[in-house]
């Protein structure tokens, strides 16, 4: 494996992803993101010079609503899915801005 | 010799996009339902719900940037912009980093010294507003309401250009007369449809390089802007002079205190992590859609100026006063398609309509009269129906709540008394009981007749012509 994911790296990824790792968990995930990135490197042995980047697989484009109101008061359905709620809220933790 | 510094200020301006449903889904923008009642899936962030985008919000985007000469961009995409946040249901916001809709504009302003300066325009983007937390006074908890969740926003990045509050204030004058002329938003500041966060760094004069910048938030009218901008240049002094360093924050102004302080920086909120939306499919601007958006594009302010001058011989003075702001233009428009009297429609937007704004510190935005009941009023002064010191008072009654004058004038009373007889016998009475003024005007004093006509509008409870009454008292003495 030529990447070697350092400690403080994999730290860091875990604040962003807001995980908990177990050091053992730690431990794979860094072998794991090691291969991706060799994996990545791979890739960047191909000769992409005047390729454009791709940021979408299907031929697809343009695909637009009308500005019309099509949705209607659906709030007790989605709230049925909050673990709690409280005058037609969602309860988070508290927080501040 | 103590140092001079030169102010370098670069704005965000976020503008809710006057649509009526959101930039993603089928949702109601409309402002006060109840909290979560305009929602759906693709607002709550439901696993598996799918975006798609409003073409409107395409379209004001598009007319934005080429009313700000902005390049549009031909390919285009959005981006996930990653981040923790309750008011934020995907854990990402939808916006564009890598291929913005509008790049490389600009806009013109008059600087200080009366000369003319471009403020560039780096680039426009199209975006989602967050929800709304609201902070539960009773329990240890937060409480949110996603119905702003999704609502359409185009952020207009400037480049450092401007150099002083004033110029600051110029720049964002004109970016909201635009957008209003195009219909685009309202960009009220107080009810933050319009957002400023102020980007701004010091140097010495002459230096090449900037100094390091810090972003200002929560600044939600002009003055508190100019506020914000002379307390952070100080601030920023003092460090420097002190041999502090600048440290490069998003800080808070708080313009009751008038001062800043920096906000808790979020857990490592810098790295984004953006990368291409996969839900949404590329955007391509053909030369036909750039057309027909062009093609809509309505009269900006010269033209309309140009036009007033041509269509209403009205004097300049107004022209540029009326065309300041696009509600008042359109109310001055559809007033004189009424009534036909542009001179005096001017005059009561100019006068009575500016002086009630300003002691009742009224938006334009906000004026509740409407063009039949104003243009109503004007042909009830003309037809002699009412005088113009009556019309005054009764204007004042349609200004908070737009009543219809001629049923006002009618029930309260109000019109001028028109029987010659009943207005010769008051001022015969008026004239005996005043032999001092009748006396004085006998002896060439002019002016006692004004008192007279006073007296006589008095007892008339001021339903009287004036003209009239001067012709009879003349008459009489
Ligand atoms: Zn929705």
């Amino acid at each position: 494996m030529a990447n070697i994911i350092s400690d403080e790296t994999i730290e860091y990824v875990g604040i962003l992803a807001k995980l908990e790792l177990s050091d053992a968990e730690k431990e794979q995930a860094k072998k794991d993101m090691g291969r991706m990135l060799d994996y990545i490197d791979k890739l960047g042995e191909l000769d992409t010079d005047g390729v454009e980047p791709m940021s979408h697989v299907f031929p697809v484009q343009n695909v637009f609503r009308e500005d019309m109101v099509t949705n209607s008061d659906t709030r007790e359905q989605l709230l049925s899915n909050a673990p709690e709620q409280k005058d037609g809220m969602f309860v988070v933790p508290k927080t501040f801005d | 010799m103590a140092k001079q510094y030169e102010t370098v200020i670069g704005l965000e301006v976020h503008v809710e996009l006057a649509t009526k449903t959101k930039i993603f889904c089928g949702c109601s923008t409309a402002f006060g339902g109840a909290p979560n009642t305009h929602t759906c899936p693709v607002c709550t962030g439901m696993p598996g719900s799918l975006p798609v985008l409003n073409k409107q919000v395409l379209e004001y985007a598009i007319a934005v940037g080429l009313a700000t000469d902005c390049e549009i961009t031909r390919y285009g995409k959005f981006d996930r912009k990653n981040y923790f946040y309750p008011d934020n249901p995907q854990n990402y916001q939808i916006s564009q980093l890598y291929l913005p809709i509008c790049r490389n504009g600009g806009v013109e302003i008059e600087t200080e010294e009366g000369g003319k300066k471009i403020v560039g325009i780096h680039e426009i983007h199209m975006e989602e507003d967050a929800g709304k937390l609201v902070h539960d006074e009773w329990e240890d908890c937060s409480l949110v309401d996603y119905n702003r969740s999704g609502v359409p926003l185009i952020e207009i990045v400037s480049e450092p250009d401007m150099r002083s509050a004033e110029e600051v204030i110029a720049y964002l004058e004109k970016l909201r007369l635009i957008i209003q002329y195009l219909g685009a938003s309202d960009c009220k500041l107080q009810e933050g449809s319009m957002r400023a966060d102020v980007n701004l760094s010091v140097r010495e004069v002459g230096a090449e390089e900037f100094g390091t910048r810090t972003e200002m938030k929560n600044l939600n009218s002009f003055k508190a802007i100019a506020r914000a901008i002379e307390g952070e240049r100080e601030r920023q002094i003092d460090l420097i002079e002190e041999g502090k360093a600048v440290v490069q924050e998003t800080r808070r102004w708080d313009d009751t205190k008038g001062e800043s302080y920096a906000m808790r920086s979020k857990e490592d909120a810098q790295d984004y992590r953006y990368f291409p939306d996969p839900d949404l499919v590329p955007i391509i601007v053909s030369d036909e859609m750039l057309d027909e958006i062009r093609a809509k594009q309505p009269e900006f302010r010269t033209e309309k100026m140009a036009r007033y001058k041509e269509e209403y011989d009205i004097p300049d003075y107004d022209i540029d006063i009326i065309t300041g702001a696009k509600h008042m233009a359109d109310l001055f428009e559809a007033t004189v398609a009424i009534c036909n009297q542009p001179k005096k429609v001017s005059n009561w937007l100019m006068g009575e309509t500016m002086r009630l704004m300003k002691e009742k510190e009224v938006d334009v935005e906000d004026l509740r009269f409407s063009p039949e009941n104003l243009a109503k009023l004007i042909t009830l002064v003309d037809s002699k129906a009412i005088n113009s010191s009556v019309a005054k008072e009764v204007f004042e009654v349609m200004f908070e709540e737009d009543i219809d004058p001629e049923k006002y004038v009618e029930e309260k009373g109000l019109k001028t008394v028109n029987d010659e007889g009943a207005l010769r016998k008051t001022i015969e009475e008026v004239i005996a009981g005043n032999p001092q003024s009748v006396d004085d005007y006998h002896n060439g004093k002019e002016k006692a007749i004004g008192f007279l006509v006073g007296q006589t509008m008095k007892a008339m409870k001021g339903k009287a012509d004036p003209g009239m009454v001067n012709q009879i008292l003349k008459e009489l003495l």
